[in-house]
């Protein structure tokens, strides 16, 4: 009952902040600088009054603002999100070209920093008191805070002397290439993991400190437990939920960070789209791009907290 | 184990070695950032004074040239010095950065405070307002913004303010609550004083360590956002030296001449380091959880 109560909530919450999302990402495009029509109408023919009035009429421009938000919608509910403006083609369809390295690469990076921050927090909470620490705790800090694209391009300046065959720039679907795809992955899923691996190491350090000061821990040793297991069964399960959690928080971390990372390592992803996008004002294109990757970061983080409530007992009691 | 680490569970070995042996490098640390950040500022704000050239003049005979006792850090695809522009790019970044995380925190602590003061609709509709803001991702908000206004210092500012304004709001609510139903805001209320003076002289002075972890913490990562805009053209347009954009111009040069690149973002992290590591230490020493254990 309670789990059914606290799902009800946040498919209210998530219900509210889409609409917001939804009303923020139609007033943006309306916000332009600028006549919309005339951006249009400047890329392929010359501007006629008529002509205005004739496209005004057919994207719904002459219809007070509330009833055009409602079009809007229910246009994108049915998966038109309007067509680009230099190539005509639905923009959906170009963001479908665009999203599977982006998601590749976010995944990639997320699955390299959950991997190797197990051991780095286990490391970082074994070290605690010891000395070093404060070596380690730094270490930590700088990889929070190394900015991935220069660590990108410090990776190919090394690299192509060190490894001058190696593949490093742009991008081969896996489907034709494998074993190309995933040189040139490599070092962007890398580099774009670093912060984020530094991040959930510091977490799971902090909460299996916490979780070693348990009365549940303590039992386990009293009874013998050999502290490798109270380890592994016992801290690390319980200090593993918050990591769940920050892994949705994580997802818009990632996105943002591969909008820039994809420019070092020319991948043609969603980044380059959306900044394609802005260098050529298509504005339609880049309002579909910003929804679509809101509302899925909303919904992953949406999932994250259903998933957290399944597995942590404790809430729904 | 034997029955007597039982009755007495205190001297059980814990993960936790004593107080006396972690204290030490946590104090380094936060000595270490302190004095970074004060060189940083020093750097940055004397910036036009003690760089040894002007960020912007020209010497294309030098150019692309290694780090010499000429230029120490070497010289740009122009022949400009890197280190003075280094100087005057932290300078921009950091005015930028400190300028958007006072304008979160100024309309995001208004927010948080009213919220945790006012409760009900108040509550709901800033914090549902702050929840819409708080689901874009950092870069496509800011995108979406530098879309509106167009690429420069400014609307740089203005993305990372409103990206940072939800988390202030959400920061300062939960401890505000609970200040805004203790006994002492209880008894300056009874003896008649206003919302405002409640607000501003009870609430917030009882924030103000909560704030100054946060503004160190969100300080750093706004260098490395607005570095990263800088990096893709949006941000601080040209000739204004900033530090994304030499990275992103070093990387045109980048086997020919390293310097610009490696360097401009060792600057970058140096600052989002420091920061973050102040920041850090900071939240450590005020955490009674963490200081006792």
């Amino acid at each position: 009952m309670v789990l059914l109560k606290r799902l009800r909530d946040r498919l209210i919450d998530l219900a509210i902040v889409i609409f917001g999302v939804s009303i923020l990402v139609f007033g943006f495009i309306r916000m332009i600088p600028g006549d919309a029509v005339a951006i249009m109408l400047g890329a392929n023919a010359e501007v006629t009054p008529d002509r205005i009035a004739a496209i005004r009429t057919r994207l719904g421009l002459d219809l007070p603002i509330h009833e055009q938000y409602f079009v809007w919608l229910s246009n994108v509910l049915r998966g038109d999100f309007g067509v680009s403006i230099w190539t005509g083609r639905p923009v959906i369809e170009e963001i479908g070209h665009h999203v599977w390295p982006t998601l590749q690469l976010t995944l990639l990076a997320l699955v390299t920093a959950i991997i190797l921050a197990i051991p780095l927090g286990i490391l970082m909470a074994n070290i605690r008191g010891r000395r070093g620490e404060a070596f380690v705790q730094a270490g930590s800090v700088i990889g929070l805070t190394v900015p991935p694209f220069w660590l990108g391009i410090i990776m190919i300046l090394v690299l192509s002397t060190v490894a001058p065959s190696l593949q490093m720039l742009g991008y081969v679907p896996f489907t034709t290439d494998p074993i190309g795809n995933i040189q040139r992955m490599m070092l962007p899923a890398f580099a774009l993991s670093l912060p984020i691996m530094a991040n959930l190491a510091r977490l799971l350090r902090s909460t299996l400190l916490e979780a070693m000061q348990q009365d549940y821990i303590r039992t386990a040793r009293a009874k013998g437990v050999p502290a490798r297991r109270i380890l592994y069964r016992h801290a690390l399960r319980n200090a593993i939920i918050p990591f769940v959690t920050s892994v949705g928080i994580m997802a818009g971390y990632l996105l943002s960070g591969a909008i820039v990372i994809e420019q070092v390592f020319a991948i043609p992803g969603l980044g380059r789209l959306i900044l394609g996008a802005i260098a050529e004002r298509n504005y339609p294109l880049l309002q579909a791009a910003i929804l679509l990757v809101t509302c899925s970061f909303v919904l992953i983080n949406f999932l994250v907290d259903v998933i957290y409530t399944l597995i942590d007992p404790r809430i729904t009691e | 184990m034997s029955g007597g680490t039982i009755e007495h569970p205190a001297e059980q070995p814990l993960p936790a070695r004593p107080a006396r042996r972690f204290k030490m490098p946590e104090a380094s640390l936060y000595n270490l950032s302190l004095g970074m950040i004060f060189l940083i500022t020093i750097v940055a704000v004397a910036a036009p004074w003690i760089a040894p050239y002007d960020p912007l003049e020209q010497d294309i005979i030098q150019r692309l040239k290694g780090p010499s006792a000429a230029h120490w850090l070497g010289t740009d695809q122009l022949g400009r010095d890197l280190l003075s522009r280094i100087m005057h790019g932290l300078r921009a970044s950091l005015a930028i950065s400190a300028g958007a995380v006072g304008v979160a925190l100024f309309f995001g602590s208004i927010l948080g405070l009213l919220a945790a003061y006012y409760r009900g609709w108040t509550e709901r509709v800033i914090m549902r307002l702050m929840d819409v803001l708080f689901a874009f991702p950092v870069m496509l908000l800011a995108i979406g913004v530098i879309a509106l206004l167009g690429p420069g210092s400014f609307p740089t500012a203005a993305a990372i303010a409103i990206v940072y304004t939800p988390i202030f709001a959400r920061l300062l609510r939960a401890p505000a609550l609970v200040i805004a139903s203790s006994d002492y805001v209880l008894s300056a209320r009874s003896i008649g004083a206003s919302d405002l003076r409640i607000i501003a002289f009870h609430i917030l002075p009882n924030l103000a360590s909560v704030i100054l972890v946060q503004v160190s913490l969100l300080l750093s990562s706004a260098i490395l956002v607005e570095a990263s805009l800088s990096f893709l053209g949006l941000g601080t347009q040209p000739p204004v030296p900033s530090l994304g954009m030499m990275l992103s111009e070093g990387r045109n040069f980048l086997f020919l001449a390293p310097w610009a690149a490696i360097f401009s973002g060792l600057a970058i992290l140096i600052v989002a380091f420091a920061l973050n590591l102040f920041g850090d230490a900071l939240r450590d020493n005020l955490d009674p959880r963490l200081r006792q254990s």
